[in-house]
């Protein structure tokens, strides 16, 4: 393999060195205490930080205490910890505290929506509600790339409505035919939910051109940051969407643990989706008055813990500076990708100009991506193999699994060496030679 | 051996290779068969398998088994290795190496195959030491006792 030494001082094309990557590194107990192991696959989940379980740990020690129930100082501390962590995820990616709403993940967020508008549809809500209601002839759109996550609620909301469910396709190399964004999304159009980074190409969508086009029919923008948050840095205001929903283990916190972003008015104006304690104002034998966003999502006792773990994983990624997270993985991905592209009967999965993060999906030819994630485990590199809950995705490159390798800011360059060179042996020892 | 080349023995990746009882054969005129569609929803993995019988009338011999999938090297041998193992058996010798072959596959290593019986099946001992991968070994035994199933409905 030709690997090109890295300089000694972060250029800005690939903002960290080696060196600061190793001091990274040490920060994360599972990386160190895990001899050989080269993780490739925090595309599905990343490694944490130690910071992140001591926060956890902490608040339990020193805090622990119901939120937004109670007077006593204990409850109090919990509250201000609970929320702080709100404003500092909040922050992270450009909105106010109001408009984050915390879930168990983005799959919760992504449903949150869904059935909220659901509910609208039912007749719940005021007038306000009236923008998430839906009814036979109304459309939901979608791409054919998401993840499951951001497919099949929409699914069901159109079974429940009546709605009808269209997408952007994908062409033939996994690129989305964006020239079919005017004739797909129209007047009819009432929800557009769409990815921000394709959890199986690492593809970067041009968000900018969903939100033109949602705009100009009027139609609500849901984007799925699960795999954008974690790698790029992700302002809401700027890429103007009306939600978002992220995970948080996959960007150095807890399991547990997610959000919805969404536009305040909007969230004000959205019925609740689950009901209960601590979202509420007055209620009587009949009838509940709701609290407005983002309590009045958080029915029942919430994911405190994860919460201050999530806070804490952000202020690790900020102190990083998510620029440099992002030049570096897009450095280990262009690496990944070129050594791929030259190993015999290895082809590259997806387009190959568009931008993207360090993911790379690849097929070895005459060998199942089962064997070679099997192959690759043999030598210490985890990587994922299967249809990456996008089947539509799968069907559409013609494959029924794929192989992918998805880095993150404690990936080293021998990490991605590591890779290729179990990848070069993979037919070798499958006896495919042609 | 290492823990690779237990999963992977010789005998596997030639199964793979072969084939044995690809692709999926008619039935000839007058022999009772019967199908099995299994799907593995973890890796995609597929497998369509059919039992054909002989044409006496208590259609107790198995002709021939037969295939078409899609899956890793080890579902793929596995198929291959019934497929060849099962041709000229008895319904009821089938569904007993299929009990045979299903305990080997739920040891977690620890079975000491009959090799006399379980012939090149005896292979995949090693596969049961890696959990995630017995479903694909299983995927077309699961089939061929399906199938058998549904010809006895037939
Ligand atoms: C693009 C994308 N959307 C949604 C999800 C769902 O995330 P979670 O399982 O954390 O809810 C994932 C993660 O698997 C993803 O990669």
């Amino acid at each position: 393999m030709d690997s090109t030494p890295t300089p000694a001082v972060a250029s800005p094309e690939i903002g960290l060195t080696p060196a600061e990557v190793g001091r990274l590194r040490a920060d994360f107990p599972l990386l160190t205490q895990t001899p050989g192991l080269v993780y490739l696959d925090s595309g599905a989940t990343s490694q944490k930080p130690r910071c992140v379980f001591e926060a956890e740990q902490h608040y339990y020690e020193r805090a622990n205490a119901a939120v937004h129930r109670g007077a006593h100082s204990l409850a109090v501390e919990a509250t201000d910890q609970y929320e702080a962590a709100r404003t500092a995820v909040a922050r992270f990616i450009g909105a106010d505290d109001d408009e984050l709403v915390w879930t168990s993940n983005a799959t919760e967020a992504l449903n949150l929506v869904a059935y909220s508008c659901s509910n609208a549809s039912a007749g719940r809500g005021d007038e306000a509600a009236e923008r998430f209601r839906l009814g036979p002839g109304d459309e939901i759109v979608v791409t054919e790339l998401e993840h499951h996550a951001n497919l099949i609620p929409w699914q069901e909301l159109a079974y429940r409505t009546g709605a009808t469910l269209a997408y952007i396709p994908v062409a033939a190399d996994g690129s989305l035919e964006l020239d079919r964004l005017d004739d797909v999304v129209t007047e009819r159009t009432r929800i557009l939910a769409f990815t921000h980074v394709s959890n199986v190409l690492g593809t970067i969508t041009d968000v900018a051109a969903f939100v033109a086009r949602a705009k100009a029919v009027g139609a609500l923008t849901v984007l799925d940051g699960c795999q954008s948050v974690p790698h790029l840095p992700v302002d809401v205001k700027a890429l103007d969407v009306d939600f978002m929903a992220f995970s948080g283990h996959k960007m150095l916190g807890p399991t547990g643990i997610g959000a919805l972003y969404g536009r305040r008015e909007l969230l004000n104006a959205m019925p609740p989706f689950l009901t209960g304690g601590s979202m509420i104002t007055t209620v009587t034998m009949e009838r509940a008055e709701f609290l407005p966003s983002p309590n009045r999502f958080e029915a029942g006792t919430q994911r405190i813990a994860q919460t201050i773990g999530l806070a804490a994983a952000v202020g690790y990624l900020d102190e990083v500076g998510m620029d440099r997270v992002a030049a570096w993985e897009e450095h280990l991905g262009a690496r990944m990708a070129a050594g791929l592209t030259e190993i015999d009967g290895v082809r590259l999965i997806g387009p190959g100009s568009v931008e993207r993060i360090g993911t790379a999906t690849f097929a070895v030819d005459g060998v199942h991506p089962h064997d070679v994630g099997q192959f690759l485990d043999s030598r210490g590199v985890a990587v994922r193999v299967g249809h990456h809950c996008a089947q539509p995705l799968h069907r559409a490159l013609g494959v029924t699994a794929t192989t992918r390798a998805s880095t993150y800011l404690y990936n080293t360059e021998d990490d991605v060496d590591a890779l290729l060179s179990a990848v070069a042996d993979v037919r070798g020892f499958f006896g495919v030679t042609s | 051996m290492s823990g690779l080349e237990q999963l992977y023995q010789q005998i596997i990746l030639d199964h793979a290779k072969r084939r044995v009882g690809e692709p999926l054969a008619e039935p000839e005129a007058g022999h009772p068969a019967g199908e099995s569609h299994q799907h593995n929803p973890i890796c995609g993995d597929e497998i369509r398998l059919r039992v054909e019988l002989d044409g006496t009338t208590d259609a107790s011999t198995i002709e021939r088994v037969s295939w078409e999938g899609n899956g890793c090297s080890i579902s793929m041998a596995a198929a291959s290795v019934l497929s060849e193992m099962a041709a000229g058996t008895t319904r009821g010798e089938l569904l007993e190496l299929i009990d045979e072959f299903r305990e080997m596959m739920r040891s977690r290593g620890t079975a000491e195959p009959d090799e006399e019986r379980l012939g090149d099946g005896a292979a995949f001992a090693g596969v049961s030491k890696f959990p995630a991968r017995v479903k694909c070994a299983m995927l077309s035994w699961v089939a061929a006792e399906n199938a058998l199933l549904d010809a006895a409905k037939a």
